[in-house]
């Protein structure tokens, strides 16, 4: 599947923050936004406009937790495992989800590139725990089966539309 | 500058970089894995920890000699301490050694050896990693890293490529080319100093001596060899010889006793480089061509513009092939004169891993077979002596064969270290062809380690402006500047590696003194030659009238595909 970037964004983006080596991962972060991921061809372009190796970005990249290369859903779930949202039980939400959705930790995305679970460490809300944010909105106090009508919701939203 | 204490010893220190120079200095052996003075200071192995007057332990490579400092570089805490950081290493790293290519030549066997490590406590439980066997040159092994990072800073800080880099993080982290690609697909250029500088076997140079043993078994291959320049005063080093000596007579005789049926010496088509690429430069003088013209006798230099620098390749960058392949046209010729039944086997011995790749290009490639079959390294050589059991250093020295026997002349010899092609080519050059005239050439600003050399030459009445570069990201920096307008050169001589040849990856490894024993080996060799012109060396007319004939240009000269 060859998928068409526009570099255009990309040039902005560059422009913006400016092609200096030490702004590297302010750029790399605002082409996760755009793109949700980091794209090879993407980095392929940066490293030449930037003159920067595609080793030395490649290990940028995978060095960060945040960055990922692999291209995610249009739905990013992200459940806290923090120590607050792990002792109001967390990990059944976790799991429920997961195995609602048909995803692993080793293979977070949907097939039909609809969901991407991650974990994260914290959200910085211990007071709403368990929490699960879909895409940046945050859901407080959850349940494993507050969490599967979410994602049914969400599936039904998609059909109709 | 001042005064420091390295174990009770009162130690002068002036401008050394960190203490780890001042301790050396001292005459104390430090152990390191990822220190080489040419790099930058990364301060990964903590193997060369020291233990200061509080008891603090720190990095000797990553600090300031201070005046009145007082250091220990040898105590109970520092020995455990290195100790567990050997095996610790060990722990997770392939343990075969006796089958590995670095066996015996192995810092961290070596290190292990020197502090005893006698057990690994701890489990690999690393998972076994796919080798990289892809490129031409270079072999990439991810089981043996110790993640030191010398590979990644020669590549990033000498050559300006950073092909390779760490990847991942913590208990993941590797080094490799971005996406893990295969260092074939990558911009790589085989220059092989990340081979050079890996104290372990994670990255080694490919090991063909195995196929020239099968060739000089075969009674119906006719095996012949030409010998690089710069090999003669880097292989003494392997069999305990002095730094630097030409030991060019005694590789003859090993070659010969291995059964190899003629033996040559490349600098002899270093003379015909010279001669074509002077050739090639007058002419642009005459008819107004490109200018600079770059030399072009760097397979890795050349492999460099290719991807980064197209606009040079087939117009600044001399027509000329490099004298390896040169000598492998002539010799083709003149084994087809010869009237040998023999299928020719043609090999270099080569300081070069590139060479490896350069004999595999398509240019060099005549109806699906290769101009030079195999281009094996001084160290692969070394390896092939051994292998043999010749007393290396015992050895008579041996003539050159018939009809090449002479030898190139004392230009063609010093092609071998940096400045040497542009030195060559200026005495072709100069109208004053006297002995005088060479040793004013000397002094012009050609020769010694800088990295980037500027020298002016007068010639035809006018006035040359020359540029030598190692290095390829020095090599960048010049073309910058050419290409903005803002340096101007008629010439420029490009080597990829530290110093030229005498420091090309396949050459048993060394850092600056020594290297420069190697060049001052080269321009000592030139100083005892009678003939210093390529042009007045007597071999020449018989190439070009009896060997090549009409063919010369066709024959010397390449187009990049």
């Amino acid at each position: 599947m060859e998928q068409k970037f526009d570099f255009g964004v990309i040039d902005k983006i560059l422009e913006t923050y400016g092609s200096e080596q030490k702004n590297l991962i302010t750029i790399l972060q605002s082409v996760q936004s755009e793109h949700h991921y980091l794209p090879r061809k993407v980095l392929e372009y940066i490293a030449e406009k930037m003159n920067i190796s595609l080793a030395k970005i490649y290990s940028v990249a995978t060095f960060y937790e945040n960055f990922s290369l692999d291209p995610k859903g249009r739905y990013i779930i992200k459940i806290c495992d923090g120590t607050a949202c792990h002792v109001r039980k967390s990990i059944p939400i976790l799991e429920r989800v997961r195995d609602t959705l048909g995803v692993s930790a080793e293979k977070p995305t949907t097939d039909d590139m609809m969901f991407t679970v991650e974990t994260v460490s914290c959200l910085g809300a211990c007071g709403l725990a368990p929490v699960m944010t879909l895409n940046d909105k945050v859901y407080p106090a959850m349940t494993p089966d507050k969490a599967q009508e979410l994602i049914d919701a969400v599936r039904e939203g998609e059909s109709e539309s | 500058m001042g005064y420091m204490y390295i174990d009770g010893m009162k130690i002068e220190f002036k401008d050394e970089k960190n203490i780890l120079e001042v301790i050396r200095k001292a005459g104390i052996e430090m152990p390191t894995f990822c220190y080489y003075s040419e790099l930058s200071t990364y301060g990964a192995c903590r193997m060369c920890v020291v233990e200061n007057e509080r008891g603090g332990i720190e990095a000797a490579c990553s600090t300031l000699p201070r005046d009145g400092m007082k250091i220990k570089t040898n105590t109970p805490a520092l020995q455990k301490h290195r100790k567990m950081i050997l095996e610790l290493l060990l722990a997770t790293h392939c343990r075969d050694c006796t089958t590995c290519s670095k066996n015996g030549s192995c810092r961290l066997q070596e290190l292990a050896l020197r502090f005893g490590v006698k057990r690994v406590r701890f489990e690999n439980n690393r998972e076994e990693k796919e080798k990289d066997t892809s490129s031409k040159s270079i072999v990439r092994d991810p089981n043996k890293c110790i993640l030191c990072g010398d590979c990644v800073r020669v590549c990033q800080e000498k050559q300006g490529l950073g092909i390779i880099d760490f990847a991942h993080r913590g208990s993941k982290l590797q080094v490799m080319p971005a996406f893990d690609m295969k260092l074939c697909d990558t911009d790589c250029v085989n220059c092989g100093q990340c081979a050079a500088v890996c104290p372990t076997g994670a990255i080694t140079v490919k090991d063909e001596t195995e196929k020239m043993w099968q060739y000089l078994d075969d009674p119906t291959k006719r095996v012949v060899v030409q010998i690089a320049p710069a090999v003669r005063v880097a292989l003494g080093d392997e069999f305990g010889i002095e730094h630097g000596e030409n030991v060019l007579g005694k590789t003859v005789k090993a070659l010969k006793m291995m059964g190899v049926d003629s033996v040559f010496d490349t600098a002899l088509s270093a003379d015909l480089t010279v001669m074509e690429e002077a050739a090639e430069f007058m002419e642009r003088v005459e008819n107004g061509g490109t200018f600079p013209m770059y030399t072009s006798c760097c397979p890795a230099w050349i492999r460099y513009a290719e991807n980064k620098h197209p606009e040079l390749i087939n117009t600044n960058i001399s027509s000329c092939r490099s004298p390896m392949q040169m000598f492998g046209s002539v010799i083709k010729k003149w084994h087809e004169q010869s009237g040998d039944e023999r299928e020719l086997i043609s090999v270099a011995i080569m300081p070069c891993t590139a060479k490896k790749y350069e004999v595999a290009r398509n240019e060099f490639t005549e109806n699906g077979k290769r101009v030079v079959e195999l281009s094996l390294t001084t160290q692969e050589l070394a390896t092939m002596i051994r292998e043999a059991g010749i007393q290396f250093g015992e050895l008579e020295n041996e003539y050159l064969d018939a009809p090449f026997d002479m030898g190139g002349s004392g230009a063609g010899v010093i092609f071998g270290v940096t400045g040497g092609v542009a030195e060559a080519v200026i005495r072709q050059c100069s109208d004053d062809k006297s002995s005088g005239a060479v040793k004013d050439i000397k002094f012009i600003g050609v020769r010694g380690r800088d990295e980037i050399k500027e020298a002016t030459v007068h010639a035809g009445g006018r006035d040359f402006k020359i540029c030598v570069v190692h290095g390829l990201a020095n090599a960048e920096k010049i073309i910058r500047a050419t290409q903005s307008g803002e340096l101007y050169y008629d010439l420029i001589e490009i080597m990829a590696c530290p110093e030229g040849c005498i420091g090309g990856a396949g050459q048993p490894f060394a850092i600056s003194p020594e290297r420069d024993k190697r060049a001052r080996g080269l321009y000592h060799t030139d100083e005892r030659i009678q003939i210093k012109f390529s042009d007045k060396n007597p071999i020449m007319g018989y190439i070009y009238d009896d060997i090549l004939k009409d063919e010369a240009h066709s024959l010397l000269h390449v187009h990049y595909e």
